[in-house]
């Protein structure tokens, strides 16, 4: 039962939203979605889960309506957690989806900023990184979509909804607790050192003297991970 | 109410004008309507939506000089080919703004407020990107937000399950989205349908009637009108034809075979290449 890196990163999307309770929990890709399913199967049953149209699941049932209009209205009242994809992320939290280079003529056009403004300003967030590196890791993003700590201080009373809780990786877990809000290593995965990480991201992370291991899945959530959630383990290929 | 052909609802737009676009992403997408627009010379559209192949086909086709919205995407395909290149071309002018920041821009447009305010966009290079977006201070305690300014269009076009010929709208699926709002954001606004059916016959719950006749300006009976985008309950995304849509567009030879045998002749000719591209796909699946 030792469990596979897409497993551990699974459980420790889960951990994202512990404690939030009745909100609405929006992961944004496969291992986050495992995970917050996960979640809501275990240590956050009130957490609520769209279908990813217009409908709240719970355990297989419809218990709700949410149509976009409804979902930005849940976003302005800050009943949300969402975990989001980046294709940069810088230290304090500044999030890029939108495209790569200069923008009036971008190198890469990527999504476009979605909903990431809104979301950082309203609710909290989290991040799910598949592939840790210094190219999603940067000293500056160059299109800021969702807004990182620095720039929330900026704002004073308008800012005050803002919070970056987690950034999962398939290295490690990283957190922005420290005096200055910059970006921390609060765990590494089994089988993964502080050197690998701090080397594939493209600035000084705060690094504790003793970085502990990333929580494993036990045997009834790796039960549920493999048995009810994902039987055709399409984790194994999101995270070889 | 006018009862219209897709042809009829492009003969009434104008060069220049600022067009709504119903439905999200590749979801109920008046595409009807868009494939009209392709026929014709129209030009320097500006295109506000919640963008999907919608925006691709009209940039791809030469009628697009600016977009307004917060993505375009294809769903299950994240990234609309024909949007991508084109930005990175440097080809169209882009206002790029947080999605809830467009619902705002809308709602506004349909209350004929100059303004709405909102919290997203602080902070964030949408206002670099805008530099003509300005914050408002609230009178009431100081609080900074985004003033989002009205998103006022000179046509919407929209798609919906059913609709009845006094220009009354039924949506049968599981959202909305924001047809409605477009509509009364808009000058004029064009209804499509997968079945047209005389005035007050429509049937089903009353609270899927999302639009109604003081909104709509003309009616279009376009079954299959919202195809390659989803239009559930009547038909689900068209993943394949949606994949052969997508490689084309990556690839320029490929994509003038693409409109040589889907954009040249009118709807009737474009849903009977549909079906000879399913029958095709269906003799090949065959054992």
């Amino acid at each position: 039962m030792t469990p596979s890196r897409a497993e551990v990163c699974i459980a420790a999307c889960a951990e994202a939203w512990r404690g939030d309770g009745a909100i609405l929990a929006s992961p944004m890709g496969l291992i986050p979605a495992l995970g917050a399913r996960l979640a809501q199967r275990t240590f956050a049953p009130d957490l609520l889960l769209s279908d990813g149209e217009a409908f709240l699941l719970r355990e297989g049932t419809v218990e709700g309506w949410l149509p976009y209009r409804a979902v930005f209205t849940m976003v302005a009242a800050g009943r949300r957690h969402v975990m989001m994809g980046a294709a940069q992320l810088d230290r304090f939290g500044n999030q890029n989806i939108s495209c790569i280079g200069d923008w009036a003529r971008p190198r890469a056009q990527l999504l476009g900023v979605r909903g990431a403004p809104g979301n950082t300003i309203n609710h909290p967030v989290s991040y799910w990184v598949p592939r840790h590196s210094p190219r999603v890791f940067v000293e500056r993003a160059d299109m800021v979509s969702g807004i990182g700590y620095d720039r929330a201080a900026g704002l004073g009373r308008s800012g005050r909804f803002h919070e970056v809780r987690v950034v999962v990786t398939n290295l490690a877990v990283l957190d922005f607790a420290t005096s200055d809000h910059r970006m921390r290593l609060r765990s590494v995965h089994p089988g993964v050192c502080t050197a690998e990480v701090t080397a594939a991201t493209g600035f000084p992370l705060a690094v504790p003297d003793e970085v502990p291991v990333t929580r494993l899945p036990g045997p009834a959530e790796l039960a549920l991970i493999r048995d009810v959630l994902d039987p055709g383990r399409k984790r194994d290929q999101e995270l070889p | 109410m006018r009862i219209m052909s897709p042809g009829d609802v492009a003969a009434e737009l104008r060069s220049g004008m600022t067009v709504g676009i119903g439905g999200w992403g590749s979801r109920r997408k008046p595409m009807a309507l868009v494939r009209a627009i392709l026929r014709t010379d129209l030009a320097d559209l500006t295109i506000v939506s919640f963008g999907g192949p919608d925006v691709g086909l009209l940039i791809a086709g030469g009628h697009v000089r600016s977009v307004v919205t917060g993505f375009v995407s294809l769903d299950s395909i994240a990234l609309e080919p024909h949007f991508r290149t084109a930005r990175q071309r440097g080809a169209i002018e882009l206002t790029e703004l947080d999605e809830g920041m467009l619902h705002w821009g809308l709602l506004a447009a349909a209350h004929r407020l100059p303004f709405l305010p909102i919290r997203a966009g602080l902070g964030s290079d949408v206002l670099r990107v805008n530099p003509d977006l300005r914050t408002v201070r609230s009178p009431y305690g100081g609080e900074e937000l985004v003033a989002v300014p009205a998103l006022r269009l000179d046509a919407a076009l929209i798609h919906l399950n059913r609709a009845d010929a006094a220009g009354n709208g039924q949506y049968l699926g599981p959202d909305p989205y924001f047809d409605d709002l477009f509509c009364l954001a808009a000058d004029r606004a064009y209804l499509s349908c997968e079945q047209l059916v005389p005035a007050g016959g429509l049937t089903g719950p009353p609270q899927s009637l999302l639009v109604n006749r003081a909104m709509v300006n003309g009616v279009i009976q376009a079954p299959g009108g919202a195809h390659f985008t989803s239009c559930v309950p009547d038909y689900d995304r068209d993943e394949a034809f949606q994949a052969h849509y997508a490689a084309a567009a990556a690839d320029p030879s490929a994509w003038q075979r693409f409109q040589a045998d889907y954009l040249t002749g009118n709807e009737a000719a474009y849903q009977a290449a549909v079906r000879r591209f399913g029958e095709a796909r269906a003799t090949a699946a065959a054992p």
